[in-house]
């Protein structure tokens, strides 16, 4: 094991994606991330790469669209509503298959809501966002590690499948400082070249990048093609952990920082004798159906718990139809659930579930 | 050995370094640590604080909602704080800037006087160091000498020049800690 | 009517958020005794900005509608198309007006639409913490631009009241300060003149302050003030830009 620094989320988040091979940062300030931006203005110009503070989150997100398509290692982060203004880029990028980064550290909403850290973007990440039929993959992690090592590997995923690949952070990740082991992470060998960047016609046909395909059979076409891709995505990059989910009458389900409070519940339910589990979705999408469905399989009841009033929760629904009740217990608006409080929801549910 | 601990006070107080040397210290100790800072306008002019968990366990959230230990240096941060406090746990305030006594009789008070103190040492801005040294005599959830190493890396080179006067802010906060121990 | 030391009716009775030294508090004013003297409170309408004035709708006793960050262009346009008679005002900081919102307020004023912009210049964004605007100076320290903003990588700062008096729809264009008695009186004409434009409805009027952020500048409010003379006033000129005449 390497040495471990202490860090900020934030910017963990930015070193992580500088080792990574990033070198091109465009974003927009807004709170809770600034310290991405700020971090990126200092450490960029250090390693040879571009900051440059976009006049806004529209302009960044296209900056990031033509820096994926020059072929570099991009990324762009901000917070919820600077993130709807992204979706515009967004969709273009997934519909001309360019790779990148996007960081959300969400805050809750809607509209310009408040500065607290939120769940409540999980429908925009995981359900479209943009127009069109597209995905992100998006990854949910739930410590300061989690949050570099998923970082890291997303420029690969990205690359990967020539897709945009979504960080669902939240406030609080973003905020915290936790001790992390900062590991160096070149490319992945087996990373397709990118033969497809516009980069200049010398010694070889040119290429176009584009999301136009105004005859509707060929953008039919390219959209099962894409869908082909988001097929091999859910089989390949489905990630999840569960904690002590085997003997569980009552299975939490729970990701991101929601996870790391419903585990304080969860140990505090087990010296109560309480035999309670944790599922916890790391890849948000694909969705880990199956996973689920295995893990929860010997419960009696699921208990899903959000910063929202209730996004993820379809999901789970969708996991496990009709096999078990599915009960929601969720804080939104930037207040986040105690421990306490979903301790009191699990007894309430053994006790009249029983 | 197990710890969420809260630093509050007004902005400018240093409440978020005192959290954060305890972190860093606990991290060189070998020990899982997070640490919570309250940010964005709230902090402009208003109050501050951080949440710090130390734990020998793997930490699971970083939320302190139920503190073992609370560290007050105004009177807003006491009055906002200490009912969230666990029974038998401890709260620290600073009674140079607090004149009424926490409302708590089943936790562990200690009043620290940390302006008065760090005036009597030459600067009122240790006074954060002052009660540090109080909860870290009372609680030993981290060594002195581990803290003062780690103010090496939290504060920037150009501050290193404050660190003896941090060291004996600390000390004097730690015999208070101690005499507080022996009056019990 | 017009009281000089008491509160004036289209101020809230209420303490405001800023900083010390913060000059945002004392253009609020003005612009309150502005719509009083001109007996307006009742048909008035602001829109607030993101930025450290989002708050403005708790300060100004009218009507006030929020919008998002660098829209109140937009927001203000389908006001005042919907409700003519309106007196419709924005009010906003340099990160959502120049920057995010330059779109917005090229085209507000490119039409000509009979509205009021408070544009509060103070080379920062203040609210997020004093990272780089797009009228920060070159060589000035920021969060983003932490050796100084470099023309060469981050652009040159941007002169809004020149490059929308270039624009035939802008009827009234003036920059103030308020850094002295002097010149707060001025920036008090500068507000009365630009309301009574679109009074009037002559087209599109905006009245450019020169603002401190001693917070985010790391300066006292007195160094602040300095600045803003020595160093503000010299990239942003304070006068009225006159109207480019109509051409065929
Ligand atoms: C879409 C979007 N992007 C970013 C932000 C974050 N944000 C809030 S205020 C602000 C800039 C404020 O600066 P300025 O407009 O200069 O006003 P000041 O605070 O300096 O008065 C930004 C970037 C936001 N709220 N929404
Ligand atoms: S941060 Fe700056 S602009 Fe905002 S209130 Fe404080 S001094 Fe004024
Ligand atoms: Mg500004």
């Amino acid at each position: 094991m390497g040495e471990k620094v202490l860090m900020k989320g934030n910017e963990a988040v930015a070193e992580a994606a500088i080792m990574a091979g990033c070198r091109c940062f465009f974003g927009y300030p807004i709170t809770p991330q600034n310290e991405i931006p700020e971090y990126m203005s200092r450490r960029m110009p250090e390693v040879g790469g571009v900051f440059l503070q976009a006049e806004s989150e529209v302009a960044g997100s296209n900056m990031v669209y033509g820096a994926a398509c020059a072929g570099a290692r991009v990324m762009t982060t901000s917070s919820s509503p600077g993130i709807s203004l992204m979706q515009e880029a967004i969709s273009y990028m997934a519909g001309a298959e360019l790779p990148c980064v996007v960081v959300n550290i969400v805050r809750g909403g809607p509209g310009l809501g408040g500065i607290q850290g939120a769940q409540s973007d999980y429908f925009q990440a995981t359900k479209g966002g943009g127009h069109g039929d597209y995905h992100l993959l998006v990854l949910g992690p739930s410590t300061v590690q989690e949050l570099v090592d998923l970082t890291m590997e997303a420029f690969d995923l990205a690359d990967m499948y020539r897709n945009p690949v979504m960080i669902l952070g939240d406030a609080i990740l973003g905020q915290m400082m936790e001790p992390v082991e900062m590991r160096k992470r070149p490319p992945r060998a087996d990373l397709p070249p990118k033969t497809w960047a516009t980069t200049g016609a010398a010694g070889r046909p040119k290429n176009v990048i584009t999301s136009l395909y105004l005859d509707p059979a060929k953008l039919e076409k390219h959209n099962l093609r894409l869908a082909e891709k988001y097929k091999r995505m859910a089989a390949e990059e489905v990630r999840y952990a569960t904690h002590m989910t085997e003997d569980a009458d009552v299975v939490l389900v729970a990701y991101g920082t929601t996870a790391r409070i419903a585990r304080a519940a969860l140990d505090r339910a087990r010296e109560r004798g309480l035999r309670v589990g944790l599922f916890r979705p790391i890849s948000l999408w694909p969705f880990p159906y199956e996973a689920l469905a295995t893990a929860a399989a010997g419960a009696a009841h699921v208990l899903v718990v959000e910063m929202s009033l209730g996004q993820m929760v379809e999901d789970v629904r969708l996991a496990l139809g009709e096999t078990k009740p599915v009960h929601f217990y969720g804080r939104t608006g930037g207040m986040s659930p105690s421990p306490r409080e979903i301790l009191d929801d699990i007894v309430k549910i053994v006790e009249r579930g029983a | 050995m197990h710890e969420e601990v809260i630093f509050a006070g007004f902005g400018g107080q240093g409440v978020l370094l005192m959290g954060q040397l305890v972190t860093y210290a606990g991290m060189m100790e070998g020990r899982n640590v997070t640490w919570m800072p309250s940010y964005g306008p709230e902090m402009r002019g208003g109050t501050a604080n951080c949440g710090v968990v130390v734990s020998e366990k793997e930490i699971a959230s970083p939320l302190v909602s139920e503190p073992t230990s609370v560290v007050a240096m105004n009177r807003p941060s006491l009055e906002k704080f200490q009912g969230m406090v666990r029974p038998g746990g401890l709260i620290i305030y600073n009674r140079s800037l607090v004149d009424v006594k926490p409302a708590r009789n089943d936790v562990r008070v200690v009043a620290v006087p940390a302006n008065q103190i760090a005036d009597e040492i030459g600067d009122v801005r240790v006074a954060n160091m002052v009660a540090l040294g109080a909860y870290l005599g009372v609680t030993r959830v981290v060594g002195v000498d581990t803290v003062l190493e780690a103010m090496k890396k939290v504060l920037p080179e150009r501050r290193h020049g404050l660190i003896p006067l941090n060291q004996q802010a600390i000390a004097r906060g730690m015999e208070i800690a101690v005499s507080a121990s022996a009056a019990r | 009517m017009q009281k000089v030391f008491g509160r004036p009716e289209a101020l809230a009775d209420v303490p405001t958020h800023y900083c010390p030294g913060c000059t945002h508090g004392i253009i609020h004013r003005l612009i309150a005794e502005v719509i009083d003297e001109l007996g307006v409170r009742e048909r008035t309408v602001g829109i607030s900005p993101v930025g450290c004035a989002v708050l403005a709708y708790d300060y100004f006793n009218c009507d006030f509608v929020e919008a998002s960050h660098g829209r109140a262009p937009a927001v203000a346009t389908g006001i005042k198309r919907a409700s003519p008679n309106s007196v419709v005002f924005t009010y906003q900081g340099d990160g959502d007006l120049a920057s995010i919102g330059a779109g917005e307020i090229v085209h507000a004023a490119s039409r000509g639409e009979k509205i009021t912009v408070i544009f509060v210049n103070n080379a920062i964004y203040g609210m997020t913490g004093g990272q780089m605007a797009p009228t920060t100076l070159p060589g000035q320290k920021t969060t983003t631009s932490p050796r100084g903003r470099d023309p060469e990588v981050a652009g040159h700062p941007i002169r809004v009241c020149e490059l929308l008096s270039s624009l035939s729809g802008a009827a009234y264009i003036a920059r103030v300060s308020v850094t002295s008695p002097a010149n707060v009186a001025k920036a008090r004409r500068a507000v009365k003149k630009a309301f009574e434009t679109q009074l009037e409805g002559k087209g599109f009027s905006l009245v450019e302050f020169l603002s401190t952020c001693p917070t985010n500048w790391g300066m006292t409010p007195v160094e602040a003030l300095k600045w803003v003379d020595d160093k503000m006033a010299v990239y942003y000129p304070l006068g009225e830009y006159t109207r480019v005449p109509e051409v065929g």
